[in-house]
């Protein structure tokens, strides 16, 4: 996996590069209320990294606590080396994204964008140049004289991004910055960020609880549950391997399939012995544990009375596009999703079928 | 029979906005063409009554005049400027709270608010006079005689500051509630210390509140009589109290109306001034009206701010560099608490004075007995003052609550050119002085027979409560979820059942609170009544003001306990009943 182009993160990961951001045993408590459990974490220059997690996971503290915007309750916080733990939020010289976008609604488009250079006393000329130079760069030159309510939402985003970039900042912290836009725009401003990005050559901490944007945009995920770290790697590394239930559960679709560890290598489950996957975890015999399929990997063809492989029978039938996505309920109870091209033979509800994966494409997960 | 030709017949919808027809037309009956009639009359001579400027030539060129109209002027504005300073910082405090805490400390600004004005100032009366607080304080610390606190200029500006102070609370605050604090922090990532984000953010964010609060203020101020007449001298003598004296003893109602006309103009000047900058309908808490982006009053406000904010930024950048990074955080609250306590003191303050043993008021009391509770009780004109005001309040109460309703429920689910007409015609009774439409229904009165008469009351306090049951209402049923009906219509239910079932019972709160702040404003009403009720039908307020100008007695403090408990105990109750949902969003 590093060949692969994404892995910058990765193989950048060697210890000679030193860290744009690196954050020790960060925490945060709210009266007797974790937020965020004590954190390590490193971003490199120039990364790309995604904050993933469901609702209350603890990214927005996070990125409140890079921000400055909160005081940590314990731990520090390095940038470029230099402990920033608690230098005020208008001294880090962090870009910040807001989710709402947060523009100033009394100032107009380039006052927005002014706003920060005032701040730092940019003489008047460079004070201009630069600001234009920004809104060129996100396609809003003609409409610098608007107010924010006179925009688009997308405009507004774009207007934030301006307001962001207009100062350079070496880190900018995103905070699900696409979730108000609907999904076209939603897409449309990904090209444009991952576009930023690569122009600016700007370290990105990019927070979003939408899988696909994060498979979509990122070097390296950060995934998060309940205020802690549950997976860091690249999209493929966390796809392929997922290194819990939440995680291959939270990044695509998966089948989860309960047993306990029996005798020769085998799963034993309700449906019957399941093979465990070459690499699995060694788990003693009789612990309990749960096979991981995607449904791509899950095929499907019309049972025979003598076969005596694991079986189902189809239930539901979701058309997707590009595929099918059948529902198939094992004798047990349990319900199996399986992909299939519309091009292959077809498959109707109420059908008998035998369910086949190769055992190397499964993950074994204690459970 | 199903043919397109004998479809339902197109039933002719009609606009909800003609429910709001009977309140404007009460209004343009009680309000606007009696205030027109009042100009009018100004302009005529008191004896022939042919056209002539006499009035206006009397107003301006006897000094003693001429100095009322300049102290009036003089007062209101003072007024107003120290409210809003004052006011501003308290409301900054009020707005950053957390959404319960809040709602608590704004309860501890809005007693007083609701505590009728006479109460306030009588209370200070006492409590700064010879037998008062500082008196004593004086006393017990041997520092000899106190010095005179009452009866001069700066006694009545904290007066009027102290009882105008709420309304510039409150009128600031739904704007500052407003204002998203993440645009705060949203200055600092951009690299904004936080005084300059104060000063070009919220400063700007909030002038739309500040603006309508020093209109509401100075208008208001414009009208006072009780604050100088208690606790002024005669040089801080108001154009109110002229109005009064030239009714009630010169019967010289041209002169009057004159001095009534220039309150109305200075009032109309201040909205015409208002509204241009910022637009009437942001009085109610509106977005204010888009500024084009180089006019050039909003390029010098921002310049302003922009100074300030360098000016600001650097001393307490320099002050917390001296001080090793101390930045008074502390100060802020403190502040707040402090301007809370001094405005509840004159509340709290009446009840151990009530329960004086002594036949002179005086705080603290020598001892406690309930002598003056049983006077008041056992007292037949107390008792008759008492009941009047509580059957005006009751019938000013509904009438004005059926009327608003019907206007605010017009307003939320009609449409058309005619809407913003209409809300300012509903808001008119707050931007016209009260003595002023005290006057104007007592000439109206006066020619129907409706002078001396609890209807005549009544009516009256209907145009002075209508604003406030009107805004209630109106933030009810604009926040109120009209598919919750159509809900009920696709389960099954009529019009009347999901009337009764649906939107009534959710809208309860604003319909108990419309009544609730119209009684209020009956019962503690004191200028039309002064007018209207003549000698003949004395509400409540009417008779302690009669008492406080003849001899101030402990009577006087027992009965404004009694309006104390009252109001506090309504006020309670339309807050508990209040719908919860304004919580502030995460
Ligand atoms: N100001 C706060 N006070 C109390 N609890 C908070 C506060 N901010 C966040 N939390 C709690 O911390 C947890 C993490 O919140 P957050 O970081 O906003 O999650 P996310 O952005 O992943 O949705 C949540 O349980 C939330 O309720
Ligand atoms: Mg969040």
């Amino acid at each position: 996996m590093s060949a692969e182009p994404r892995a910058v993160g990765a193989a950048v990961m060697g210890r000679e590069s030193p860290s744009k951001l690196s954050v020790r045993g960060i925490a945060k408590r709210y009266g007797a209320a974790d937020a965020l459990l004590p954190m390590d974490l490193d971003v490199w220059p120039g990364e790309f990294l995604t904050v993933l997690g469901p609702s209350g996971s603890g990214k927005t503290t996070l990125l409140q606590l890079v921000a400055g915007l909160i005081e940590p309750s314990a731990g520090s916080l390095f940038i470029d080396g230099e402990d920033r733990t608690h230098t005020p939020v208008h001294q880090r010289g962090i870009g910040v994204v807001f989710q709402n976008y947060a523009l100033f609604p009394h100032l107009t488009v380039r006052e927005n964008v002014l706003f920060p250079l005032q701040m730092r006393r940019v003489p008047a000329p460079e004070l201009k140049r630069r600001a234009a130079e920004a809104l060129g760069m996100v396609g809003l030159g003609a409409l610098e004289d608007r107010f924010p309510r006179e925009l688009s939402g997308g405009q507004q985003q774009r207007v934030a991004l301006a307001r962001c970039l207009v100062y350079q900042p070496a880190l900018i912290l995103m905070d699900e910055p696409l979730g108000a836009l609907d999904r076209k725009l939603r897409e449309a401003m990904q090209m444009e960020i991952k576009r930023l990005h690569r122009e600016t050559g700007a370290t990105i901490i990019f927070v979003t609880h939408d899988q696909e944007e994060a498979l979509a945009l990122s070097d390296r995920i950060l995934l998060m549950n309940h205020g802690r770290i549950e997976q860091i790697g690249t999209p493929q590394h966390i796809y392929e391997h997922p290194a819990s239930l939440f995680a291959a559960d939270f990044i695509g679709l998966s089948n989860v399939i309960q047993g306990r560890i029996g005798a020769g290598g085998v799963l034993e489950t309700p449906d019957g012995a399941l093979p465990l996957p070459p690499e699995a975890p060694r788990l003693s015999s009789g612990a309990t544990a749960a096979l991981v399929v995607r449904p791509e990997h899950v095929s499907l063809r019309p049972a025979t009375p003598e076969c005596a492989a694991l079986r189902g029978r189809i239930v539901e039938s979701v058309y997707a596009g590009s595929e099918f996505r059948l529902l198939v309920t094992l004798g047990s109870g349990t319900t199996i999703v399986a992909r299939r091209s519309p091009g292959q033979a077809p498959l109707a509800i109420g059908d008998e079928v035998v369910l086949d994966w190769d055992a190397a494409q499964g993950r074994l997960l204690p459970a | 029979m199903a043919g397109p030709a004998s479809a339902v017949p197109a039933r002719r919808r009609w606009n909800a906005l003609w429910l709001a027809l009977p309140g404007a037309l009460f209004l343009l009956l009680l309000l606007v063409l009696p205030s027109l009639q009042l100009l009018s009359v100004s302009l005529t001579d008191s004896e022939t009554g042919e056209f002539s400027l006499a009035a206006y030539e009397r107003a301006f060129g006897a000094r003693v005049y001429a100095r009322i109209i300049g102290n009036t002027f003089a007062i209101a504005a003072q007024t107003t400027g120290l409210c809003l300073l004052l006011g501003y910082p308290l409301a900054y405090w009020l707005a950053g709270l957390p959404a319960r805490r809040q709602r608590a400390a704004t309860l501890l600004v809005l007693l007083p608010f609701w505590t009728s004005a006479l109460v306030k100032n009588f209370a200070w009366l006492v409590l700064l006079g010879r037998t008062g607080i500082v008196a004593g304080a004086f006393q017990a610390l041997g520092l000899g005689q106190p010095p005179d606190l009452l009866f001069n200029r700066p006694v009545v500006l904290f007066a009027m500051v102290h009882s105008l102070l709420p309304l510039a609370v409150v009128s600031m605050l739904p704007v500052m509630t407003g204002i998203d604090r993440g645009l705060l922090q949203a200055a600092g990532t951009l690299g904004a210390p936080r005084a300059a984000a104060f000063w070009r953010i919220h400063l700007p964010l909030s002038m739309p509140g500040v603006a309508s609060a020093g209109l509401l203020v100075f208008i208001a101020s414009l009208g006072y009589f009780i604050t100088p007449a208690l606790l002024g001298s005669p040089q801080e003598t108001m154009m109110g109290q002229a109005i009064i004296t030239q009714v009630q003893q010169m019967d010289n109602l041209v002169f009057a109306a004159a001095l009534s006309a220039l309150l109305i103009g200075a009032a109309l000047l201040s909205c015409l001034l208002y509204d241009r900058v910022f637009g009437l309908s942001s009085v109610s808490g509106g977005a204010a009206a888009p500024r084009a982006a180089g006019s050039p009053l909003r390029r010098a406000g921002l310049g302003l701010a922009a100074s300030l904010a360098t000016l600001f930024g650097g001393l307490s950048e320099g002050l917390a560099r001296l001080l090793g990074g101390h930045r008074f955080g502390w100060l802020l609250p403190a502040y707040a608490w402090a301007i809370v306590a001094v405005l509840v003191l004159p509340l709290l303050a009446m009840v151990p004075m009530a329960f004086t043993s002594a036949s002179f008021l005086s705080f603290p009391p020598p001892g406690f007995g309930l002598r003056w509770f049983a006077e008041y009780f056992a007292s037949p004109v107390w008792m008759s003052a008492t009941l009047r005001s509580f059957g005006i309040g009751l019938a000013t109460a509904v009438v004005t609550t059926a009327l608003a309703a019907l206007a605010a429920f017009g307003l939320a689910r009609g449409a058309g050119r005619l809407s913003r007409p209409v809300f300012l015609m509903f808001m008119t009774p707050m931007i016209v002085p009260s003595i002023v439409v005290a006057v104007a229904l007592f000439q109206l009165f006066a020619r129907v027979g409706l002078v001396a008469t609890d209807a005549g009351i009544m009516l009256g306090h209907t145009v002075h409560a209508m604003p406030i049951a009107f805004v209630i209402l109106l933030a009810t049923l604009k926040t109120h979820d009209w598919r919750l009906d159509q809900a009920a219509a696709t389960l099954g239910a009529d019009r009347r059942r999901t009337l009764l079932r649906v939107t009534l019972p959710l809208m309860r709160g604003g319909l108990v609170g419309a009544l609730i702040f119209a009684f209020l404003s009956s019962f503690e009403e004191l200028t039309v009544a002064l007018f209207i009720g003549g000698g003949l039908r004395t509400t409540l307020p009417k008779q302690m003001w009669d008492d406080v100008i003849l001899q101030v007695s402990p009577v006087l403090v027992a009965a404004s306990v009694v309006v104390v408990v009252l109001v506090t105990a309504l006020f309670l109750l339309a807050e508990f009943l209040r719908p919860a949902r304004r919580g502030r969003a995460a």
